[in-house]
Order: structure tokens, then C-alpha cells, then sequence
């Protein structure tokens, strides 16, 4: 059976997708490597060592990127976690509307992150904007959501989140579902709360989705650039450069080797940050 | 308070908030694609003296020598095209990846993986795509982002190809099938469930897809929606009922995916997520 089997399952099934796969991903990614150590124009290159790694870290509109990076992330990540877990518990509860209120949840994750970036542009322009003008209704003077360096990265973080939070709710939605029912007439027999139910059942017991959700949001928002660039180009100044939108500029600017280190920056980052994130979630998960 | 009071509360609550956060923005969005431009520069939620839907699509349509109708052919085509190599080499590989174990799998699995993590290096794919000749083409972005989707879909088929029964292989094989007859006429169609979640949330994020465009397929000869919608802020200021216009225009066929799938979508991001 066994050379029957390799023939059947013939490893030139691969072949296609393994050419493309090969050449358009994994070895522009090891070139990364390379191209990082040189002054590059694409036709030419010239070794210079850690040069662009020394620039990165030492000029300030190139290391905010990793502070940025850094904040959006666990911003964007903490909020869909909460937010995500309490629609989640809400959304399978008793609700008569449930189902009006996943849809609403659920369908900004579908519309292009440029329309929603621009619509919230719009709409958070300091004086004329909805936001602001809603709250001097109100008599509250609102800020400028993006055009105050010290709040415009936050702002843009509460605008991935309301796109990003029905993708978050989904997962949980479909983990808190998956709970065994037995588990919940435990709790009728010895007679808890609502609370109590949460706290000792669906918190401990959606876990696996936790875990998804964390290390999905937390990539995603390492690697964010669309939103950012539709929102700032990393304005004001720098203040909401990420390492994505640098890469993007000194592409731009025709710095190709410095491109690439931040490229090579983002990779190791990404890896340093969301292996172990993931090792140590779900070493957790056994331990319960 | 009852048991029924405190539903009924939240409730109300839930859609007060729903409204405020979900229905405002997107009526904000439709009412300026309403409006004549003067009033939209004034970016609030008051009611249009004259409706000018009808002459703002006109306009954003004729914009530039038609450059949106450029934009909604070639996006169309580049979700089409990638979607069906997509799901091709994809369900081919996952095919193998399933069925066979040997020393060579967890390495083949490792590499796979490795790209639903790592971000794509941007300048040296350009490189690769200009030696190839096949930078700002409609074929290179094709391939970028049958590469880049293809570690999600070989998850979604490998997952679902453990319960399709191995006997079934060994049935076709004494009836006297090869590989490639086995899997084009027996196991793909039996696939189809997770082919179509598959077209669908790949739909969407190729269709809206804005990074790999801008890096890849420059020029306005090329332009994809994302990227007019993107370029329209700068020659649209002062004109933000077109800006709006255009936005009402590209959320439409997410809008239509989303009444008739929604199911689908859902399924997929949820098994997409939690295997991965």
C-alpha cells in the first residue's frame, strides 16, 4: 500500500501552489534578510552592513514606529478582547433581537478599511464633524480626534475596533456555543447567579476562543497599515507611524535597502512577540 | 428589578447604542452621497433641498474618462482570477498535506503556517515580480495574493478534508483510479462546502483589498476601487458628496455578499480562527 499511497498522494499535487507559494512569499522573505544589509536601487546594491538597522533605531520619526506598533496593538487587541467576550455573552443570551444585533456587529468587519477610514476622517474632523458637533450639543468641547498628536493614534485604534470587534464577537460567539450543556445544569443544581455563571463557566470554558482571539487581533494589529494610512499617513508629525507605514514611506522615498530592514524589523518583532504569546497561551490551556 | 425588565433594558439599551454606532455612520455616508456639494461640505446629518444621487453617480462615473468603471472591471477580475487558482491549488495541496505523512510533513505544514504569521517583504517581492517581468501587471497581483491567501485556505481544506473517509480513496483506487482522476472527480466536488466559504471571505478581502495593490499594481492605468477611493481624497476635496458617492458605490457588493452569505462568511472566519 505504501507505494500505492506516495503514487496517489503524489507530492506533485504541491507543485502548483508550491511555485507560487515559493516564489512570490518565501523567497522574497529570505531575500529580506539579505537586501536589509545593502544601500538598494533595485538595480544595484551596495553592502553596508547593520547600517539600516542602526538608522532605524536611532533616528526619531523611524523608532516611534516600534512604540506606535507596539500601543496600537495591545490597544486594538485589549478592547476587541473585552468588547468581543461581552457582545459574545450577550449575543447568545436571551435576546429577542439577537440576531439584528449580529448582523450590525458583524457587518463593518465586510467594508473596506479605506471607506471606513475615510467616513471616520470625516466624521472626527475637529469643528464640522459629527462627533464634535453632537458633543457641543451637549456642551462638551470635543477634541481633534486626529489632528491632536498626543490622542490621533487612539483615535484611529477606536476606529479598528469598531470595524474589528464582529470578527472578535464571531469567534466568542461560536466558542461560548460549543460549551456543553451539562456544564450550565451543574450550575442550575447548585444554584448560581448569572454572575457566577459567567465568572466560573463561560470566562474558563471559552478559553480556546481567548486564545484565538488574542493572537489574531494581536498580529493583525502588529501588522496594521491600511486604516492608519487612510486615516494619518502617520500624522500628525509622526505620531501614528507604525513600522507597516514606515516601510511604506521610505519605499515611497526610494529607500529601498531601509524599506526592507523595516520589512526585516516588523518579521522579528511579529515572531518575538506572537510565538511565545502563543506558546504561553496555550500552555495555559492544558494547565486547566 | 424582574427578571423581564432587566431584558427588556438591555434591550433598549443595545439597540440605542446600535444606532448611535452603526446606523448614524452609514446613514451620515448615504446622505451625503445625497446631497449637492455645498451642503456636504458642511458634513451634517440635515436633509438634502435637492436629492442629486442620480447626477453624483453620473459624475463620479464619468470622473477622469471613466476611471471607476476601469477600477470595478479590473477588481472584479482580480478577485475572479485569484479566487480560482485559489481554491485549485490550494484544495490540490491540502489534499496531500491531508493524506500523506512522512518525514517531509511537518516542514511542509511549518512553512504554510509561517504565512498566516509573517508579513510579506514588500520591496524584495517587487524585485522578484520585476525579474519575472510580471510587476504592475494584473497577473503578478494575481499571483501576490494567490500566495499570500493560500496558507488560510489550505487550513480551511485540510480541516475539513479529515472527514472525508480515507475509504473512499481506497475504493476509487481498486475501481482503478489514479491521484488526479481520485481527486478532480471524486474528492473536490465532495469539497464544495468549504469551496464556497472559501469564495466568499476570500472575495472580500481580495475586493477590499488596498495594501497589495498600492505596492504591486501602480499606475492609474490599473487602478482597483480601494485605490480611486483612496486617490478620489485628494482630487475630491471640496467635493465630498462624490468622495461619498464612491464609498456608497464600493460597499455595495460587500453589502450583497453579506445578505446572501452571511452564514458562510461567519463559518469560515470562525473555523479559519480557531485552527489556526
Amino acid at each position: 500500500m505504501s507505494k500505492l499511497h506516495r503514487k496517489i498522494y503524489s507530492y506533485s499535487f504541491l507543485v502548483p501552489a508550491a511555485i507560487v507559494y515559493i516564489i512570490i512569499f518565501i523567497v522574497p522573505t529570505f531575500l529580506s534578510f539579505f537586501f536589509s544589509l545593502t544601500r538598494w536601487t533595485l538595480s544595484d546594491w551596495e553592502y553596508i552592513g547593520l547600517d539600516n538597522f542602526i538608522t532605524f533605531f536611532k533616528e526619531p520619526y523611524l523608532s516611534i514606529g516600534f512604540r506606535n506598533t507596539f500601543i496600537y496593538a495591545v490597544v486594538t487587541c485589549g478592547l476587541k478582547v473585552v468588547l468581543g467576550l461581552l457582545l459574545g455573552v450577550l449575543l447568545t443570551g436571551a435576546l429577542r433581537i439577537k440576531n439584528y444585533l449580529r448582523s450590525v456587529v458583524f457587518f463593518p468587519t465586510l467594508v473596506s478599511t479605506i471607506a471606513v477610514g475615510i467616513t471616520f476622517s470625516v466624521m472626527m474632523h475637529p469643528t464640522t464633524g459629527l462627533i464634535n458637533e453632537t458633543l457641543s450639543f451637549f456642551g462638551i468641547k470635543g477634541p481633534d480626534w486626529l489632528g491632536n498628536p498626543s490622542i490621533a493614534l487612539l483615535s484611529v485604534a477606536m476606529v479598528d475596533v469598531w470595524k474589528g470587534v464582529g470578527f472578535a464577537t464571531v469567534i466568542y460567539i461560536a466558542g461560548i456555543m460549543s460549551i456543553p450543556e451539562q456544564n450550565y445544569e451543574a450550575l442550575q443544581i447548585d444554584g448560581g447567579g448569572s454572575w457566577h455563571k459567567f465568572w466560573h463557566i463561560i470566562l474558563p470554558l471559552s478559553r480556546p476562543a481567548t486564545n484565538s482571539v488574542i493572537i489574531l487581533a494581536f498580529i493583525g494589529g502588529l501588522r496594521s497599515f491600511d486604516l492608519i494610512w487612510a486615516m494619518t499617513k502617520g500624522g500628525p508629525g509622526f505620531s501614528t507611524d507604525v513600522i507597516a507605514s514606515i516601510i511604506y514611506k521610505q519605499y515611497q522615498a526610494g529607500f529601498y535597502g531601509l524599506s526592507t530592514a523595516g520589512n526585516v524589523i516588523l518579521f522579528l518583532f511579529v515572531s518575538l512577540l506572537a510565538f511565545p504569546l502563543s506558546r504561553f497561551l496555550t500552555r495555559k490551556e492544558v494547565d486547566l | 428589578m424582574s427578571r423581564k425588565g432587566r431584558l427588556l433594558t438591555i434591550e433598549i439599551v443595545s439597540v440605542a447604542l446600535s444606532i448611535i454606532l452603526f446606523w448614524v455612520p452609514l446613514y451620515f455616508v448615504i446622505l451625503t452621497a445625497l446631497k449637492n456639494p455645498q451642503e456636504a461640505a458642511r458634513m451634517n446629518l440635515d436633509w438634502p433641498t435637492e436629492i442629486r444621487l442620480w447626477q453624483n453617480i453620473k459624475e463620479v462615473f464619468v470622473f477622469r474618462d471613466y476611471m471607476l468603471v476601469r477600477a470595478f472591471w479590473n477588481s472584479t477580475l482580480l478577485t475572479v482570477l485569484s479566487i480560482v487558482v485559489l481554491t485549485v491549488v490550494s484544495s490540490m495541496a491540502a489534499f496531500v498535506m491531508q493524506r500523506r505523512q512522512d518525514k517531509a510533513s511537518p516542514w511542509i505544514s511549518f512553512f504554510v503556517l509561517a504565512g498566516l504569521i509573517i508579513p510579506p517583504a514588500v520591496v524584495p517581492t517587487i524585485w522578484v515580480l520585476n525579474g519575472l517581468g510580471l510587476f504592475k501587471t494584473m497577473t503578478g497581483l494575481v499571483l501576490v495574493e494567490v500566495a499570500l491567501g493560500f496558507p488560510f485556505c489550505v487550513m480551511l481544506y485540510r480541516g475539513f478534508m479529515g472527514t472525508i473517509p480515507k475509504d473512499i480513496d481506497e475504493a476509487a483506487v481498486v475501481d482503478g483510479y489514479g491521484g488526479y482522476r481520485l481527486f478532480f472527480q471524486i474528492i473536490f466536488p465532495l469539497l464544495k462546502p468549504v469551496t464556497s466559504t472559501i469564495i466568499v471571505t476570500q472575495a472580500v478581502v481580495i475586493f477590499n483589498d488596498f495594501v497589495n495593490p498600492l505596492y504591486f499594481l501602480p499606475g492609474s492605468k490599473n487602478v482597483t476601487l480601494q485605490l480611486t477611493l483612496y486617490n478620489f481624497t485628494s482630487q475630491f476635496i471640496s467635493k465630498w458628496n462624490l468622495l461619498f458617492t464612491d464609498i456608497l458605490l464600493i460597499t455595495i457588493p460587500p453589502l450583497i455578499l453579506f445578505i446572501f452569505f452571511n452564514k458562510r462568511i461567519v463559518a469560515g472566519m470562525v473555523a479559519g480562527s480557531v485552527k489556526g
